[in-house]
């Protein structure tokens, strides 16, 4: 006789730590931390099936504060951990925090690999184009002519546009959202944390020390709104405070439109989140041309890396679960003198 | 270990029929003749007679340098013998060379008076220029000294294949370039006619492999039969040698195996005696590959490999699997662990169990890839940064390589620590008899899982192994960070508190040290005390137990002994060393271990050392030690 008792409900202080955080007073990841408590009691998921793993960067002391789970491994290599214990159980929810610096730049080709398999995981990029932790050197998401530490004549370099390099490497959830807008980071996340595979989400961070007002077109309130194009799947891409801006697509080519005169909600574009073309169109939108697209470019369902995994394990003992005795004589083999076989614990003849 | 005539009589085929100790053959051809199939045929043949066997392949790390060029020649040794031996041999006394670069790149090598088996038809002046060779090594004398055997090969291939049907048209008949293909194997039954060795286990293995294709099938185990035949008909090769069955050794069920073959065998085991799931992280390298091939198709034992994008990436992913409770390996070669290095150090600072194997290769840089060293020792034990303390197996022979790959995840189990298992690439390729185990009467690995909450803290240490609990993902409230962060003992919590530093770093080395007390004491072969005690590691095993064999029966005062676990050492590897005069450490790199028993035991060292990409021969091992007693 057993007797189901359900299991208290979560709430935000389940996954608050003893540990003080240490952000600088003001830094956008206190907004992050705080929707992220605020989600997961949301999600139903025992806290002790959910794992938190980081690089490095001043992001990546986030699995510290959260009481679940959890490493701060090495610069960079966050989602190759993640990957890992994905593989040996894929039961658990792994979310993987890192930053611009750790996860385009030191860490790019995990993240690009780790997109192509389709891993189980969530990875929340926090941008704020700037190297924090090692106080100030431009990083690659850092706009070119950047003045940094490292930058003093302004950075020569290409920046990055990740949700591009997102959509390159084969992403099957790709998302966007910003440190402050808390209502839609929070749906954001629930998202990402609903999907099956990679989710990937680049949040705007800012960083109030070394890259003050990075992000300032989409979060100062009398402006945001013009600047930012909330996307959602099925809806006709309308913008602008007064809601009277759209975009509408000729041929490939996006182009800002304004409502009335002869244009309406219905010339405008509707939000697929399966196309991936168009998925790579909105990525590219940025001002001054472009409002800043937020919300989920990229929504496809594909088999996890762990569903194929486990798929062919699973064949694979169809045939015969392995068998060391049957492993070990899988070969040509002889018999010296009695025919019992072998005993003893050491195979080895010649060794010492 | 020179080829010993024990016996001649004639046989019933009217030839003469002398019998040996034991020989060795090495089959020399262009990358792309199949020589390495045909060394394991010769190989298999011979095992399953029931010779003992020892072998080494030697083949370039291009795939398939221009045809008939120097760069382009692979090589199969393999040592056959009717009593006990520990390595392919020092000198080949038979040489079969498929073309003129294979005997120009081998002839070096073969003992003074060998027997060459030469495919005329190769040797062309296209063929000859491309070898380098002025003149015609066959007309200008300068094979004189050795007993050549001309076999116009390729000819009396096509001919014995001449009325095959080819594939896919059966009109036609097998084109010149199919039927080329199997000229190895006219070669192979040519030796097995030489050596008196039964065709059935090769057709077995030609039904086998090409069971789906009958034409191809048809036409090597005719290329096979064909040449032995050849040797029969042939008033060339009327004197056949015999090389009896290996007596008392332990009865039992013998197979073949490489080293990487034996370590992969041995990681499965490890993990299936504990009850886990084996994960293997890896990137494709030379000489380490063979084990990803290996555990890759052990998928019915739930071992899940995971090629990674990087070397870095393959640790990685390991680290993560055994945070989730796996039996978590990683393997590689020099320059791997060059780059995995960072994560090496996050596996000693979070303490939890991981094998790194390295399979060690020339170096430094991407260096000699298919050749072997062991330049690797002081990299693995002092390249990191910190105080990184780790432990180190290492195998000694092919066979061994089974033990020790246990060894290591029993080790890291124990300890939740890295350790590292340190082959190289000539025990990696190498092959040599191995008496199967009964799986089931292996050790069992214990493995626990807290899950009491009660006082739990994630460094929170156990008393006599001092490791920390290994707390998996997923258990109720018992929830904890760990990272890379300098930290307290204990709490784990992040900390640099300058006492907090000393004493975990302190504690990370003795738990490796406190080892000590689950590993054998080191042995010695041959006497106590003595003049003279020859040290080795790893792969060198062989060569240098038939030295000192050697030595002895010449009545020397030497001692052997291998160092099979290098951190930690034996207790008593200290008082070992103090009971010789001179102490000789013998190894293919500058001096390493030379320099590390120094360091730890205050002992000058005599030294052996060779850095050619190749093994130690048995005669120079013997030579310094007679220089030295």
């Amino acid at each position: 006789m057993s007797e189901t008792i359900a299991a208290p409900a979560l709430t935000r202080k389940d996954f608050v730590t003893d540990q003080e955080v240490r952000w600088c007073p003001g830094c956008g990841d206190y907004a992050i931390l705080a929707q992220m408590q605020k989600v997961l009691p949301e999600l139903g998921i025992p806290r002790e099936k959910i794992v938190f793993i980081s690089g490095i960067g001043c992001s990546s002391r986030f699995p510290y504060y959260m009481n679940t789970y959890g490493i701060h491994s090495i610069h960079g290599r966050a989602p190759t951990l993640a990957t890992g214990l994905n593989c040996v159980d894929p039961d658990l929810q792994i979310w993987v925090i890192t930053g611009d610096g750790d996860g385009l730049s030191i860490g790019g080709n995990h993240l690009l690999h780790c997109l192509r398999r389709n891993v189980n995981l969530n990875i929340l990029l926090f941008n704020n184009r700037i190297y924090g932790l090692t106080k100030g050197q431009y990083s690659p998401t850092s706009l070119p002519g950047h003045k940094t530490k490292s930058s003093p004549l302004g950075s020569i370099e290409q920046s990055f546009n990740p949700i591009s390099v997102a959509l390159g490497a084969e992403g099957t959830f790709i998302a966007r959202s910003v440190d402050v807008q808390t209502k839609h980071l929070a749906e954001t996340l629930r998202r990402a944390a609903a999907h099956q595979g990679t989710s990937f989400v680049e949040i705007y961070q800012n960083c109030i020390i070394f890259n003050d007002h990075a992000w300032d077109h989409v979060t100062d309130a009398d402006v945001k709104e013009d600047n930012s194009l909330l996307l959602e799947h099925g809806k006709p891409m309308v913008f602008g405070k007064s809601r009277d801006k759209g975009i509408r697509l000729r041929g490939l080519k996006p182009e800002v439109v304004t409502l009335g005169s002869g244009i309406s909600e219905d010339d405008l574009t509707l939000h697929d989140e399966q196309d991936t073309t168009l998925a790579w169109l909105l990525s590219r939108m940025g001002p001054p041309e472009f409002p800043v697209p937020l919300g989920v470019f990229r929504n496809v369902e594909k088999p996890t890396y762990a569903d194929l995994m486990i798929g062919q394990e699973e064949k694979a003992m169809q045939r015969g679960k392995g068998d060391l005795n049957r492993l070990y004589r899988a070969a040509d083999t002889w018999t010296v003198g009695s025919t019992n076989g072998a005993s003893g614990t050491n195979g080895s003849r010649s060794g010492p | 270990m020179s080829e010993t005539s024990v016996a001649a009589h004639r046989d019933p085929q009217g030839g003469f029929l002398e019998e040996l100790e034991s020989v060795a053959i090495r089959f020399a051809g262009d990358s792309g003749d199949g020589m390495q199939l045909t060394g394991t045929q010769f190989t298999n043949t011979s095992a399953v007679l029931g010779n003992d066997v020892s072998t080494m392949p030697d083949f370039p790390a291009e795939i398939r340098a221009p045809a008939g060029t120097l760069a382009g020649v692979s090589g199969f040794q393999v040592n056959i013998s009717s009593h006990d031996i520990f390595t392919p041999g020092d000198a080949p006394q038979v040489l079969v060379a498929m073309n003129p670069a294979a005997l120009k790149a081998n002839l070096g090598d073969l003992e003074r008076g060998g027997t060459i088996i030469i495919n005329t038809d190769e040797f062309t002046p296209g063929n000859l220029k491309k070898a380098n060779y002025d003149g015609n090594p066959l007309e200008d004398g300068s094979l004189k000294g050795y007993r050549v055997l001309e076999v116009p090969l390729t000819t009396l291939n096509r001919n014995a294949l001449g009325d095959l049907a080819g594939l896919g048209n059966k009109e036609a008949g097998l084109g010149n370039k199919e039927k080329d293909r199997c000229k190895n194997f006219f070669a192979l039954g040519l030796t097995f006619w030489m050596y008196d060795r039964s065709l059935d286990t090769s057709l077995e293995w030609i039904d086998a492999k090409f069971g789906k294709k009958p034409e191809i099938a048809e036409a090597n185990r005719r290329a096979l039969k064909a040449g032995y035949y050849y040797g029969e008909t042939t008033e060339t090769f009327r004197t056949r040698y015999r090389v009896g069955k290996l007596e008392n050794i332990p009865p039992g069920v013998y197979r073949k195996v490489t080293g990487n073959e034996a370590a992969a065998m041995g990681f499965v085991t490890a993990a299936s005696r504990a009850g886990k799931t084996l994960f293997y992280g890896s990137y494709p390298i030379t000489p380490a590959s063979d084990i990803l091939h290996e555990l890759s198709g052990l998928k019915n034992f739930g071992v899940r490999t995971f090629q990674a994008e990087d070397e870095i990436a393959a640790i990685g992913a390991s680290i993560g699997a055994a945070f989730g409770g796996a039996f978590a390996l990683t393997g590689t070669s020099g320059p791997g662990i060059c780059l995995k290095s960072e994560a090496m150090n996050l596996a000693i600072v979070l303490e939890l169990p991981l094998v790194i194997a390295n399979i060690q290769r020339g170096g430094p840089s991407t260096g000699l890839p298919t050749k072997t060293e062991q330049s690797d020792l002081l990299q693995i034990l002092f390249g990191r940064n910190g105080e990184s303390p780790i432990a180190v197996v290492a195998p000694c022979t092919p066979t061994d390589c089974f033990t020790m790959a246990i060894e290591a995840f029993r080790m890291a189990a124990r300890i939740m620590h890295p350790v590292v298992f340190l082959s190289d690439g000539y025990l990696a390729n190498s092959s040599e008899p191995w008496r199967i185990p009964n799986a089931d009467e292996l050790p069992v690995i214990e493995v626990n899982h807290r899950t009491d909450p009660e006082h739990f803290m994630p460094y929170g240490r156990d008393e006599v192994t001092l490791s920390r609990p290994w707390v998996l993902p997923g258990t109720p409230r018992l929830e904890h960070r760990i990272g890379g962060l300098g930290k307290q003992d204990v709490t784990g919590n992040v900390s640099y508190d300058p006492q907090d530093h000393e004493q975990i770093v302190k504690l990370r080395a003795e738990k490796v040290r406190r080892l000590q007390n689950t590993i054998p004491e080191q042995k010695v072969f041959g006497p106590e005390q003595g003049d003279l005690l020859v040290v080795g590691w790893g792969g060198t095993y062989g060569a240098i137990r038939s030295a000192v064999s050697a030595a002895q029966g010449k009545g020397l005062s030497v001692a052997h002994t291998h160092i099979r676990y290098i951190s930690p050492f034996p207790r008593n590897l200290g008082s070992v060393l103090s009971r010789y005069k001179q102490v000789l450490v013998a190894e293919l790199n500058l001096g390493q271990m030379g320099f590390l028993l120094n360091g730890r035991f205050g002992i000058r060292c005599q030294q052996l050392n060779k850095i050619q990409g190749r093994p130690f021969k048995i005669s120079e091992v013997l030579r310094k030690i007679e220089e030295l007693v």
